[in-house]
């Protein structure tokens, strides 16, 4: 079986901090990692072999800085790794990103796809579902366990308020949520094996005859972001200190009591 | 020429959903200046006693697709649904619930018929120079807002975060019109098999319904920490919520976590008890319409945040706090 | 000249940091308090492969080098020094031991179960009459057909509490003074072999540190490890490399009060503002990693000397001798800023402070380490 995960390098958004004096985000000193729903899908890709053989493939889109990610998944155990680089790809939405990667499975071949649900940088949930209707395989989306029964896979769906389980035939693509399971750790031999094995990178010329040009990067993306700006905090309220226990009771208890509550 | 707001309603076992209520409300308010209609889309089996709902938040039409095959969700069969109703009908815009049901049909549609999808948006314009859908949505772990437009592909879509749209309940209305529109369904559609679903056996807390929430944080110091707020969430009628760090160290379920990797709340009033305010969590409970903070930490960005910021021992504060307000309600009885 | 570490290096480093932030730190104050090691957490490390780091791939090691043990050394250290010592005692004295002078059979047989993360080794040297002078030692080993009868007391063996294999050192001919020292396996179960419980430490608390007594212990000849009167020799090599991983793990714990204390005085305000906005404090900070930076210079110095098959032994004297000093100003210097709160248990630095103390005495004092370098200067 050969399983394909596609991964995506985020910056740690937990570390993202606001400049208080000019209102815009500090970028500098941001580590940037493997998302973490991706990197459950490598677990969940990992397990997928230990039970029943073949191998993982990690793939990526995303500048060639994007190579460190590929190695620590190749650390944590994936067989080969795959970077999608091009300045073509650049600027792409969901949709473009998902056909730029559909491309790319395309040309590698594969039985399962596996993504994360959501990566934290743009939370949008959207390209692993956008990848399954480029190949026109059968998705199943919020994966908290999976095995496989012959040519198909059993997928437990968290849904909200309750649990589907899934049958599908393969391929199919799944997408993995970051509770399925604490990823591995790399190993300091798999650091090792990592930078001593080849990355394939596929640039535009390798894919350009498994999509439409005109319909990646930031041109032929159908959406635009027009303006981004950072969250102004809400008006002064009121701040009391230095008042006893009582006093501060006193206090809430008028205002719940202006503002209609009690 | 593409026209009208498509709002996709979600129905889970026959019951239709909230979000899709506050998304016709939304509808309703942006379609006033583009002089578009509102339509309501249904999916499902035997969901046609479900209209009327829809005219009463700002429908003027309803689009019914009924089919057993419809009577889940299944990706594959609503996808091709809802994928021939806009092939139909050609809609200007449509709008879905950022629901684990909406986020997972809406990318599949806007892939197949080849548009923009815009995810998790929490607020909506219309630009007036072009009449523009314009879709605001946090990205950066909440950090920073985009707006973002879908210039030359149609409909313009986006799901829209459950919550965040006030529901807006019309107090006279004129039942639309109800359009049942067929889809033929091949059992090819049905291209993978559900073999069971269960639903979970905890009871289901949605701390998004609550009008008072008191949430704590790592300033409660732990599990037991949790009781006293508890006690004060029962004396006002309100839920115990908290932030991330609570959640984490296991001190209280997930369900009832507040903050962008959980639950966005607007409650009428939020007790942000031992809660620092980090920005992911502020993300869930910004909009809250008065916030009260007790912390011991003056400095805290809850407490530059709040409306009213007591600076303070919580342990000390809350259990006398619910005895107080205990009291205030006995002598409001005896007036 | 290059200060940079290679990327394989970096993602090392990244793995190491994560895994202490992760899995060490949560549970650091408790395996102190209870001078307790984890087992589960010890299964971890073996699992991630940090008790095979420099050791090649084809006896079941990861394939790095002495360079990326110091980052795991430095990194586990800055969060709990045990852990340090636990991996500092397997590797570089017991395992490498056997990798520099054990034949391919003893390699195969004792070496990979080592180095893949299946077994625990030990190394016992010390004895309660001779510590610096290793030569004084009293454990003697007399051959009996195919066999060695090992009897004596080996002391302060750190791991030994949950060893499978023990590296002890023995006097096999009383008459050639330290040429009578030869080195032998003792696998966990041999008859006559016991271990004593913990022995009550200022520091470090978590790591096992046993009395070890061999009563007429029996091993086969073949457990011999190098030649008869070759064990002086051993020791002595695997604790000039010992003492690399001795001064990362100085490094670290200095690094790791710092950090705790620069989070501090952020956070921690005094006469209106936060105790990091007086000068003194920048000045102390400063100070103390400038120390620190040039400690870490010195061990990654040493750990490329010995990789690149140097004469690395005064380089490792001198960084153990510095970093180790460094250690314990900077854990004091970090338990001042924090005031009564750094004096309380509930904060780390305390417990760095007293591992600190350690570092300039184990795996040779801070004086042997002294005539270790003005030796080698030929300051006679």
């Amino acid at each position: 079986m050969r399983i394909v995960v596609c991964i995506k390098q985020v910056p740690d958004t937990t570390e993202v901090k606001l400049d208080p004096k000019t209102n815009t985000l500090i970028r500098e000193g941001v580590p940037s990692i493997i998302n973490p729903d991706d990197k459950a899908g490598l677990e969940a890709a990992l397990r997928l072999r230990e039970q029943v053989g073949g191998t993982v493939t990690v793939l990526c889109m995303g500048p060639p800085q994007a190579d460190v990610a590929l190695r620590e998944a190749l650390a944590m155990g994936c067989d080969e790794a795959v970077l999608l680089s091009a300045r073509e790809f650049g600027g792409s939405d969901t949709w473009a990103t998902a056909s730029i990667i559909a491309a790319g499975l395309n040309k590698i071949g594969y039985d399962l796809v596996i993504t994360g649900r959501q990566a934290i940088d743009g939370d949008t949930a959207q390209v692993g579902p956008q990848i399954a209707e480029q190949l026109k395989v059968p998705q199943i989306s919020y994966a908290e366990e999976l095995y496989n029964e012959g040519e198909y896979m059993i997928i437990k769906q968290n849904f909200d308020d309750r649990y589907n389980t899934i049958k599908a035939k393969m391929p199919c693509l799944i997408t993995i949520l970051g509770e399925f399971a604490i990823p591995r750790y790399m190993t300091v031999g798999g650091i090792v094996d990592a930078y001593e094995k080849e990355i394939t990178v596929l640039g535009f010329e390798d894919l350009k005859d498994l999509l439409n040009p005109e319909f990646i990067g930031l041109k032929g993306s159908p959406t635009n972001v027009i303006k981004s700006f950072t969250k102004q905090a809400k008006g002064q309220g009121t701040k009391l200190a230095d008042l006893s226990a009582d006093e501060a009771v006193a206090a809430i208890i008028q205002k719940l009591d202006e503002i209609h509550i009690i | 020429m593409c026209k009208d707001i498509y709002v996709v309603i979600e129905q889970r076992d026959g019951n239709v959903q909230k979000v899709g209520l506050e998304l016709l409300s939304e509808a309703t308010r942006l379609a006033e200046s583009l002089e578009q209609k509102v339509v309501a889309v249904i999916m499902g089996d035997n969901v046609a006693s479900k209209a009327d709902l829809m005219f009463k938040y700002g429908a003027s039409k309803v689009i019914l697709v009924e089919d057993p095959m419809l009577k889940n969700y299944v990706t594959e069969p609503y996808t091709k649904a809802f994928t021939k109703v806009v092939e139909e009908f050609k809609p200007d815009m449509v709008l879905f619930g950022a629901t684990v049901m909406g986020r997972d049909l809406a990318p599949r549609v806007a892939s197949k018929i080849h548009t923009g999808l815009t995810a998790d948006c929490t607020s909506l314009d219309i630009d007036p120079e072009s009449n523009l859908l314009l879709m605001t949505r946090p990205a950066f772990g909440g950090n920073i807002m985009a707006t973002i437009v879908c210039r030359n592909y149609k409909p313009q879509m986006a799901t829209v975060r459950p919550g965040v749209m006030k529901l807006i309940e019309k107090d006279s209305y004129e039942k639309g019109e109800v359009v049942n529109f067929k889809v033929d369904f091949v059992p090819e559609d049905m291209n993978v098999e559900i073999l069971e679903v269960t639903k979970e056996e905890k009871k289901h807390v949605d701390i998004t319904e609550a009008k008072i929430l008191v949430s704590g944080g790592r300033g409660v110091g732990g599990s037991e920490g949790f009781d006293p707020l508890k006690e004060l969430a029962d004396a006002l009628g309100g839920e115990v919520a908290s932030s991330r760090a609570g959640v984490d160290s296991g001190w209280i379920g997930k369900e009832r976590q507040v903050g962008q990797t959980g639950k966005t709340v607007r409650p009428n009033l939020y007790i942000a008890c031992g809660i620092s305010g980090a920005i992911q969590h502020m993300a869930g409970m910004e909009e809250s319409d008065f916030i009260l903070a007790i912390n011991k930490d003056e400095s805290a960005p809850m407490m530059d945040n709040a409306d009213l910021g007591i600076v303070g021992d919580v342990k000390v504060i809350i259990p006398k706090l619910t005895e107080a307000i205990k009291k205030f309600k006995e002598t409001k009885i005896v007036d | 000249m290059d200060f940079k570490l290679s990327k394989t290096h970096l993602l090392q480093q990244e793995l190491y940091r994560k895994f202490a932030e992760t899995e060490i730190k949560p549970i650091a104050r408790d395996m102190d308090e209870s001078e307790e090691y984890s087992m589960e957490l010890l299964e971890k490390i073996q699992k991630c492969g940090f008790l095979g780091i420099p050791f090649p791939k084809e006896y079941g090691g990861a394939g790095g080098d002495v360079l990326s043990y110091t980052l795991c050394m430095e990194e586990v250290s800055k969060v709990d020094a045990s852990t340090g010592i636990t991996i500092s005692v397997h590797t570089s004295l017991c395992s490498t031991s056997i990798f520099d002078y054990g034949s391919e059979e003893q390699k195969e047989k004792f070496l990979r179960p080592l180095i893949d993360g299946s077994k625990v080794g030990c190394f016992g040297l010390t004895e309660p009459g001779a510590g610096s002078d290793a030569g004084g030692a009293r454990t003697v080993a007399n051959l009996d057909g195919d066999e060695y009868v090992i009897t004596g007391t080996k002391v302060f063996t750190t791991n030994a509490g949950f060893a499978d294999t023990f590296l002890v050192f023995a006097i096999t001919d009383k008459s050639k003074g330290t040429k009578g020292m030869s080195a032998f396996i003792v696998e966990k179960g041999t008859p006559g072999l016991s271990v004593s419980a913990n022995i009550p430490r200022m520091g470090i608390r978590a790591a096992s540190n046993c009395e070890v007594i061999y009563d007429n212990v029996k091993v086969p000849a073949a457990n011999r490890i190098g030649k008869e009167g070759d064990g002086f020799k051993i020791a002595m090599k695997a604790l000039d490399g010992g003492r690399i991983g001795i001064g990362a793990q100085s490094v670290g714990i200095a690094q790791g009060a710092l950090n705790e204390a620069i989070k501090y005085v952020k956070e921690r305000k005094q006469f209106g503002r936060t105790i990091s906005a007086f000068q003194n404090t920048q000045f102390k900070i400063a100070e103390m990693q400038t120390k620190v930076d040039a400690a870490r210079l010195l061990v990654w110095r040493a750990a490329k000397a010995k990789d690149d098959k140097e004469n690395f032994g005064p380089y490792a004297a001198m960084c153990k001798l510095f970093a180790s000093e460094v250690a314990n100003e900077v854990t004091r210097g970090s338990v001042q800023l924090l005031g009564g709160y750094g004096f309380s248990r509930e904060y780390p630095v305390e417990r760095m402070m007293r591992d600190a103390k350690i570092t300039e005495i184990y795996e040779g004092t801070s004086e042997v380490m002294k005539m270790v370098i003005a030796g080698n200067m030929k300051i006679k």
